[in-house]
């Protein structure tokens, strides 16, 4: 933990380029300038921040509560819980407000997370809880197939694509607050429980010997994490792998402890998909920022699973 | 001056209690008693694990108006399961005490655990995990330490080593400790004091001596040690020797014509019927002038067990009845004679309706 300013210095310098950069914005009239800032590129550079911060969070949180590494919210399928809500909400219920659809991709999460814990339990081996997110995350995969070919407007499909797969073009301060307020709501009370989380690495009778209750703890993480993700997931869509890959870098800086590990996690999650969006943006072809990250995410995730047979993996 | 542990009136549902339990502290107190019958029970009724009724006072404090912090500094709870799900080293699993540096590899070294500080839990042996996941029990500080077997899933040569280890490194530190075991020379050997647990209850608390010798109640009797019963009838009950011993007669179909013993027990009246407790150790094979033996009856099996032999001798009433042999051992189906060794102390207990042998 006494290592967090070593990422604080990047993170501050990334945001800042996020923002920044392409610089030929610098050179307009200040009146424009400020507009495009304001209205354009701060609202990117939050939501970039934000869904980064609560993947790399809420990843470390949900590892730690079904003790499994491999655990994060897109392999678990609350990701895909989220969309399926979202999708649901925009092109059934017709939401436009972002709030509002924010609020379906919760619901969502939340019910793809009630059903792993019902498929899998608490304390599943790796397998188990793979394999249940696998179903979970092809069961809201078809149903949002489903959603969209069954929807009343024909372009659902196509406006949908972009979307689903991560972006964070052109959206508005409104959009941003609808994913930002619960991510930080989310954060500001799974962190409270970063001890707690460390002791479940014991098992709940210990944590719970020291005052600790595993129960409510469980209900907290699940209902937050749903929370955080299904908006930001609303908003910008699915990316995957951050959720894994940060709390899995994190735990690096604090020994392993699966609790302690949500700040920084947080903070390493942010700064990959800044990092992320960034390549994104430069790139000559429009590509979905959910393929950038499965691109690099993919090799660790599977380096992963092998070290994990061999119980080596912290 | 207050106790180190004081809890009263603690239950959990229908399994525990209530009972109370106290210790001026620095001791030992082995926790025995049959499957069910309470004894992980009370460990986590006192840990709080569950919704339990009841105080625990921990050096006067009640732990449940505590948070994490200063009830770590008063209990700490170990669960029979070695199993952590979640990948840590060694060094990690011990500093979730809460231990600085220096603290930690005290604790590593106090348990043998330097040379695998840096490994997976999840790849080090039974007996290692064990160590590391009692080095944390430990690095919090705690006043009383709660322990679930364990010495479980340690193979025996291993157990034994580890249970030497375990009894000098608490001795050392002198910490209070509760210890859940299944064997009895485990609670023998450990506990300065040990507590009986049956359907719940409380059935004795005292030192190992006064759970063997002198077993406060039936169901101690027959759970400790080797033994039989033997169904008796009351005859005479003598003034109190300076010994604290009833001399009382009793007869029964079991004894042999014209036997009669001392016991020290009291509380029974003329003509009433009881249960006769004797160890094997209390009877021994009565030599040829013996006049009047206690016992006759024929030897029906033979359990060799190295320094000495175990004898069952199948009574002319039909019950069994077992006895202690250092010496040569007579031939099986021959006839044998039981007195009763001198300094023996048998006792009386309330009749158990039909008598039973138990081992």
């Amino acid at each position: 933990m006494k290592r967090l300013p070593i990422l604080l210095v990047p993170l501050i310098a990334l945001l800042a380029l996020h923002l920044l950069f392409p610089t030929s914005l610098l050179s307009l009239d200040p009146g424009v300038r400020n507009l495009l800032l304001i209205e354009l590129r701060l609202p990117r550079t939050l939501l970039v921040f934000g869904y980064g911060a609560t993947l790399g969070l809420t990843g470390a949180a949900v590892q730690a509560l079904f003790a499994n590494p491999l655990a994060s919210p897109d392999v678990t399928g609350s990701s895909s819980g989220a969309a399926f809500g979202a999708v649901v909400g925009a092109y059934w219920l017709g939401l436009t407000q972002p709030l509002a659809l924010a609020a379906c991709g919760a619901a969502g999460a939340l019910l793809a997370l009630c059903a792993l814990l019902l498929l899998a339990g608490r304390r599943a081996d790796t397998a188990t809880l793979l394999l249940a997110g696998i179903g979970i995350s092809l069961a809201c995969g078809a149903g949002t197939s489903l959603a969209l070919a069954l929807a009343p407007s024909p372009f659902a499909f196509y406006d949908a694509f972009d979307w689903l797969m991560g972006s964070f073009t052109d959206r508005s301060l409104a959009q941003a607050a609808a994913a930002l307020i619960p991510a930080s709501v989310t954060a500001a009370l799974l962190l409270r429980h970063a001890r707690a989380l460390d002791l479940l690495a014991l098992g709940e009778d210990v944590a719970a010997s020291l005052g600790h209750r595993p129960r409510r703890l469980a209900v907290e993480v699940v209902a937050l994490t749903a929370v955080a993700v299904g908006a930001c997931v609303a908003v910008c869509g699915a990316v995957g792998f951050v959720g894994l890959i940060a709390p899995f870098l994190a735990r690096r800086m604090t020994g392993g402890h699966p609790g302690q590990a949500m700040l920084p996690a947080a903070m390493i999650g942010a700064l990959l998909l800044l990092l992320a969006d960034l390549v994104t943006r430069n790139l000559d072809r429009a590509i979905p920022i959910g393929v950038i990250t499965a691109l690099a995410g993919t090799p660790l995730f599977l380096w992963l699973i092998v070290h994990q047979r061999r119980g080596m993996t912290p | 001056m207050t106790s180190l542990l004081d809890a009263r009136g603690v239950a959990l549902g229908g399994r525990l209690g209530p009972l109370d339990l106290a210790s001026g502290g620095g001791e030992m107190i082995a926790l025995v008693g049959p499957n069910g019958g309470g004894k992980t029970s009370l460990l986590r009724a006192l840990a709080r694990v569950e919704e339990a009724r009841g105080i625990v006072l921990i050096d006067g404090a009640d732990i449940d108006q505590l948070g994490e912090a200063r009830r770590s500094r008063l209990i700490s709870f170990l669960p029979a399961s070695r199993e952590v799900a979640w990948p840590i080293a060694v060094r990690d699993i011990v500093a979730l005490g809460g231990a600085d540096h220096d603290q930690l590899n005290h604790w590593l070294a106090a348990f043998g655990l330097l040379p695998f500080a840096d490994r997976m839990i999840g790849n080090l042996s039974t007996g290692e995990r064990a160590r590391a996941l009692l080095a944390r029990a430990m690095a919090t500080g705690p006043r009383l330490l709660l322990l679930d077997e364990p010495l479980s899933n340690l193979d025996p040569t291993l157990r034994e080593r580890t249970r030497r280890e375990l009894a000098a490194t608490l001795k050392r530190i002198g910490i209070t400790t509760l210890l859940v075991t299944h064997e009895q020379e485990e609670a023998f050997d450990l506990g300065d004091r040990v507590a009986l647990l049956n359907a719940g209850r409380l059935e004795q608390l005292g030192t190992p001596h006064e759970l063997y010798r002198a077993p406060a109640t039936r169901f101690v009797a027959g759970f400790i040690g080797r033994d039989s019963f033997l169904p008796v009838v009351v005859q005479e009950i003598g003034p109190a020797k300076e010994d604290g011993l009833f001399p009382t007669a009793v007869s029964g179909p079991a004894l042999a014509p014209g036997a009669k013993l001392s016991l020290a027990q009291r509380g029974f009246g003329k003509g009433e019927k009881a249960d006769l407790w004797l160890r094997p150790e209390m009877l021994e094979l009565a030599t040829a002038e013996e006049s009047s033996p206690s016992f006759t009856g024929s030897l029906v099996a033979i359990r060799f067990s190295g320094a000495m032999s175990y004898l069952t001798v199948r009574l002319k009433s039909g019950q069994e009845i077992e006895a202690m042999c250092a010496d040569e051992v007579p031939p099986l189906d021959s006839t044998v004679a039981l007195c009763l060794r001198a300094g023996a102390r048998p006792m009386l207990f309330p009749s158990h309706g039909a008598a039973e042998s138990s081992a």
